[in-house]
């Protein structure tokens, strides 16, 4: 790749961020208007990487990127083939209508500016996720979709439902960003290479490692959290407090399908096995139906769309996990088809609830001469949604189908499993495109009227794009689907279905799903009440159960806290103590360490000896002094007994210091006691005396011991050899303490003079405050 | 306390003080001594002025707000480690001139200006210290 | 000749523990000027302990003629012995100034941050 273009990738990668620095002034500026120039970020980026299109369709794959860290292996490159390409030209694209449609639905709300500095962060990472080569990107990227999501879905922050939404999205998908992380340093360990392109050939011996159970069960955490896979599948709906664009870009093309993404991106490495071919379809499956029964129970747009979502993301995870050719294919169709069509739905909904005032399903009616272009995107979407030729959805559940029928019971019902889930699926996408519209006029709260064009723009491409796909389905799957199936599976894969149907049993399967599914569009109301009484029977549900977590983590926490912090100083010093003297005196006992008898020196003149007489005499005259002069006095004695010693033994500079420190010390001790009406003695009973003493006596003979064993060993000369050499030869200085301070050690001197300064400067503050109160 | 005769002597014992001080700071480099003793005793001679004549004469005396001559010195330290950058060296890199004066040679180096710079950040700290706790005894 | 200096940093860190295990905080800062000078001399010894050698050059000279005592050290305690000074004479307005507000040096008295019966807190979002 020719450096210019590689610096304008990496300005592509970087843009949404500094979009997101102006967006607000230039909200300030423009009003919503300011969606106009924001977009041209996304689409100047999706114009970028569609240049990459005909390189990535030829099978080359694309990478660059500059070393951040070299000697930890550690660079910040990108990796772009198929599977990067089609996700960052759906999240540049679809961010671009994304833009546009906020500019018309958060048109006046006071906040805007934030929104879309908020949006164009979470585009930002979630580019950055997608073609992420070195794992530590990968990692910081995925987390920080996780961040930019708890601040959109939080936007409304003013709300609780809205607070609480955010913060489990953020528990969810974070707490799974730490499996991945967990996930991802098992793999550089057993591969010992940090970049998904080197990865793609260490496919055998990860599936050989010893490791890999605990490393499919950490990437699952990761991947099936952010997901919404059963049983974590709950924030997802829970997102929808989130204003509608956030809900159309989060839940179309990015955020959730992240762990998708994932998997995909490492099936070559990690699929093609027993545990693989079972957790994902299994999860998968039941997911789709999990999610598919949820959706048909909702009547708010919204939650209906968001629930088949999670079914759809059962479906792709399923697929993904099936080991099958056909799968792939169908797993490359089904993600750009379910981006298209549920983007364009949910932007429809908004767009419903924006003009309407509602977007429950039974108050609404009748809507088609009101709006008609809104209609027209709806039906379009919800006809690829409900997978009928000639939609892309169609091709995407022909393929489906075929990849999935089969003799054996597990192709049997996974088969089920899909054509359950995408019956009920048909239900709600006619329920959600179709009720609204048809049928005579139902009072709304506000009076219906077709939205403006940033609205109604977003969903009409999209749904158009839908169908154009389906008709060229050959140019599409040069250019995309082909590629991308190719670097899901590891190898060259082609995608040949086309919107022709082909009689068959994909196409039996297709014809059961559909009048299975218009059967239950037709009875959706008595289904719903089905729906809602099955999940009243079970009752308890993840959602309630995260609740419950919540709940039981801050009591376990306020619980742990009063008993290692009840506010009594003398537990906390007596812990600290009671630690420090068994870490010194344990490890010498259990090692059998212990120090040679010592060796009280012969020559020890009698002066010197005195002097540490005096110090003892000091130390015992302040643990016992009767009032406070005797206490400073007695800590002086012992100061000045420390600086003697100094002096003694070859550090005059030691001594001069401490004799000065000591005078002021009980200067000022003499200058505050006096005014403390306080004796100090102390008053405890005996029985608290003697746990004390022990742990004292305990310290002191640690610290002796220790300093014993130290002394006893060899001694390493090797920095006082280098001082004393270069003290006068390269620092013209002949006091080598000195040297030391200002010199060799001048930084480490800076810093204490600053400590010593902001002492003063705290000392003069404490005494400044009392001063002004009074 | 504060005699006749303390009260009279205490101006020249600060002074040959302060003088000491500096004397003990400059021969650091070779001898015992240097900015952290030379501060102190510096300390020593401005509280026994505040014993003796009250502390708003210490601070008549000393011009400048103790906490300002800290920060001061903190500030030159600071420039003494990086005026390495003029001469491309790393930082606190000492340097050394040797200007002739009157016939004599009188070594300067930005290790002597950062042990000023020391002097200065302990005189200005603790002093601000003793006068803050003796002013608490006036008030 | 460490021997004796063994027995008394010992001393020392038992008297200042013994001070530091106190209810009250003028006990406690006693205890914390005694540990400033136990943890010197503890530096101080580790570093082995040379008599009346002071480490500085004689003139003429490029390197000491004999052997010195350790100026490593020396140098680290000289500045420990000034912040150890400055964080006592923190600690002492700060008792100070705690008695003044709340009429006790008994730490087991002084409630304010973590109050006797501190409420759960909330649990909800």
């Amino acid at each position: 790749m020719l450096p210019d273009t590689m610096g304008l990738t990496f300005l592509a990668f970087c843009l949404p961020f500094l979009g997101a620095l102006v967006a607000p002034a230039l909200t300030r500026i423009l009003g919503h208007n300011a969606a106009w120039p924001l977009a041209l970020v996304p689409a100047a980026i999706f114009l970028h990487f569609l240049g990459f299109n005909a390189e990535v369709a030829r099978g080359e794959i694309v990478t660059g990127g500059y070393a951040w860290v070299p000697s930890y292996n550690v660079s910040f490159s990108w990796l772009i083939d198929g599977l990067s390409l089609a996700f960052l030209l759906l999240i540049s694209g679809i961010g671009t209508l994304i833009v546009l449609y906020a500019g018309g639905y958060l048109k006046g709300h006071p906040h805007q500016g934030r929104f879309f500095s908020f949006i164009l962060m979470f585009m930002g990472a979630m580019l950055g996720l997608v073609a992420s080569d070195s794992f530590l990107m990968l990692f910081v990227f995925w987390e920080l979709t996780s961040i930019t999501s708890f601040l959109l879905i939080g936007f409304d922050h003013a709300r609780e439902a809205a607070r609480r939404a955010a913060l489990q999205a953020l528990v969810v998908t974070g707490g799974g960003g730490l499996f991945l992380l967990a996930g991802l340093l098992l793999l550089w360990n057993v591969t010992d290479v940090t970049q998904l392109s080197l990865l793609m050939s260490f496919g055998a011996e990860v599936r050989a490692s010893p490791f890999y159970l605990p490393l499919l069960f950490l990437i699952l955490g990761g991947a099936f959290t952010k997901s919404a896979q059963f049983p974590f599948h709950f924030w997802l709906p829970n997102a929808m407090e989130a204003p509608t664009p956030v809900s159309a870009y989060l839940h179309s093309a990015t955020m959730v399908k992240a762990g998708v993404y994932l998997l995909m991106r490492l099936n070559p490495v990690m699929g093609d096995t027993p545990a693989w071919e079972t957790i994902l379809p299994a999860f998968g499956g039941l997911t789709l139906i999990v999610g598919a029964v949820l959706a048909i129970r909702q009547s708010d747009l919204k939650l209906m769309l968001a629930y088949t979502t999670v079914a759809s993301l059962g479906l792709l995870v399923m697929l993904t996990g099936f080991g099958s050719q056909h799968a792939v294919a169908a797993a490359a169709l089904y993600l750009v088809a379910h981006s298209l069509f549920k983007g364009a739905l949910f932007m429809v909904a908004g767009l419903i609830d924006h003009e309407t005032g509602t977007r429950d399903i039974t108050r609404l009616g009748g809507l088609r001469r009101a709006m008609p272009v809104t209609f027209l995107a709806a039906l379009l979407a919800s006809l690829s949604m409900a997978g009928l030729p000639p939609f892309f959805g169609f091709l995407a559940k022909e393929e489906i189908y075929a990849a999935l029928a089969g003799g054996s019971l597990r192709a049997v019902a996974f088969t089920a499993a899909a054509v359950v889930g995408n019956g009920l699926m048909f239900a709600v996408a006619f329920a959600v495109a179709l009720k609204p519209f048809l049928g005579a006029p139902v009072k709304t709260p506000k009076h219906a009227h077709e939205g403006p064009a940033l609205l109604w723009i977003g969903p009409v491409l999209l749904a158009v794009k839908g169908l154009v796909i389906g008709l060229f389905s050959a140019a599409a799957h040069a250019l995309l689907t082909s590629p991308l199936a190719s670097a899901i599976a590891g190898k060259p894969q082609t995608v040949t279905i086309s919107a022709v149907p082909h009689l068959g049993l994909a196409l039996a399967l297709s014809v059961v799903t559909i009048v299975f599914g218009i059967a239950v569009f037709l009875f959706i109301d008595k289904a719903r009440a089905a729906a809602n009484r099955l999940v009243e029977d079970i009752g308890w549900g993840p959602d309630r159960g995260f609740d419950q977590v919540m709940t039981g983590l801050v009591r376990a926490a306020a619980a742990i806290t009063r008993l290692v912090q009840p506010g009594r100083m003398e537990i906390y010093m007596t812990a600290t103590f009671a630690v420090i003297a068994l870490a010194l005196l344990v490890p010498p006992a259990v090692y059998g360490e212990w120090p040679r008898l010592p060796v009280w020196p012969a020559d020890m003149p009698f002066h010197e000896l005195a002097v540490m007489a005096l110090a003892v005499l000091g130390i015992g005259a302040v643990l016992t002094a009767r009032n406070r002069l005797t206490a400073i006095v007695a800590l002086g004695i012992q100061g000045f007994c420390v600086a003697l010693l100094f002096l003694l033994f070859g550090a005059p500079d030691l001594a001069f210091t401490q004799f000065m420190i000591e005078t002021l010390s009980v200067v000022i001790l003499a200058l505050v006691m006096t005014r403390l009406k306080l004796t100090p003695r102390d008053h405890r009973p005996l029985r608290e005396k003697i746990p004390d003493a022990v742990i004292a006596i305990a310290c002191g003979l640690g610290f002796s011991l220790y300093l014993l064993k130290v002394t006893q060993g060899r001694f390493d000369t090797a920095l006082t050899d280098f001082f004393n050499l270069y003290s006068k030869t390269i620092a013209h200085g002949a006091n080598v303490v000195n040297v030391i301070i200002v010199d060799f050690r001048g930084t480490d001197t800076l810093g204490e003079i600053a400590v010593v300064m902001v002492t003063g400067l705290a000392i003069l503050s404490i005494i400044r405050i009392r001063k002004g109160r009074a | 306390m504060t005699t006749l005769i303390f009260r009279t002597v205490a101006p020249f014992l600060t002074a040959l003080m302060v003088l000491f001080s500096l004397f003990v700071l400059l021969r650091g480099h070779n001898e015992p001594g240097g900015g952290f003793i030379g501060g102190l005793i510096a300390v020593s001679a401005f509280a026994i002025y505040g014993i003796a004549n009250g502390i708003a004469a210490v601070r008549r005396a000393l011009w400048f707000h103790p906490m300002a001559i800290s920060a001061f010195g903190l500030f030159i330290a600071a420039i003494a480690g990086l005026m390495s950058i003029f001469f491309a060296v790393p930082f606190m890199t000492g340097l050394w001139v040797y200007p002739v004066i009157l016939g004599v040679e009188i070594p300067l180096s930005s290790v002597m200006l950062f042990d000023t710079g020391v002097y200065l950040v302990v005189v200005g700290a603790i002093t601000s210290i003793a006068l803050a706790l003796e002013a608490e005894e006036d008030a | 000749m460490e021997v004796p200096f063994v027995l008394l940093i010992g001393l020392f860190f038992s008297a200042a523990v013994y001070l530091m295990l106190s209810k009250f905080l003028v006990r406690v800062l006693l205890g914390v000027v005694l540990l400033g000078n136990a943890v010197n001399l503890l530096i101080f010894t580790n570093g082995r302990i040379l008599r009346e050698v002071p480490p500085i050059i004689p003139a003429g000279h490029d390197v000491p003629k004999a052997l010195t005592a350790n100026p490593l050290p020396q140098a680290l305690i000289l500045t420990a012995i000034v912040i150890s000074f400055s964080f006592f004479a923190f600690l002492l307005v700060l008792v100070y100034r705690a008695y003044q507000d709340l009429g006790t040096d008994n730490g087991n008295e002084m409630r304010l941050a973590e109050p006797e019966n501190d409420p759960l807190p909330p649990t909800g979002y």
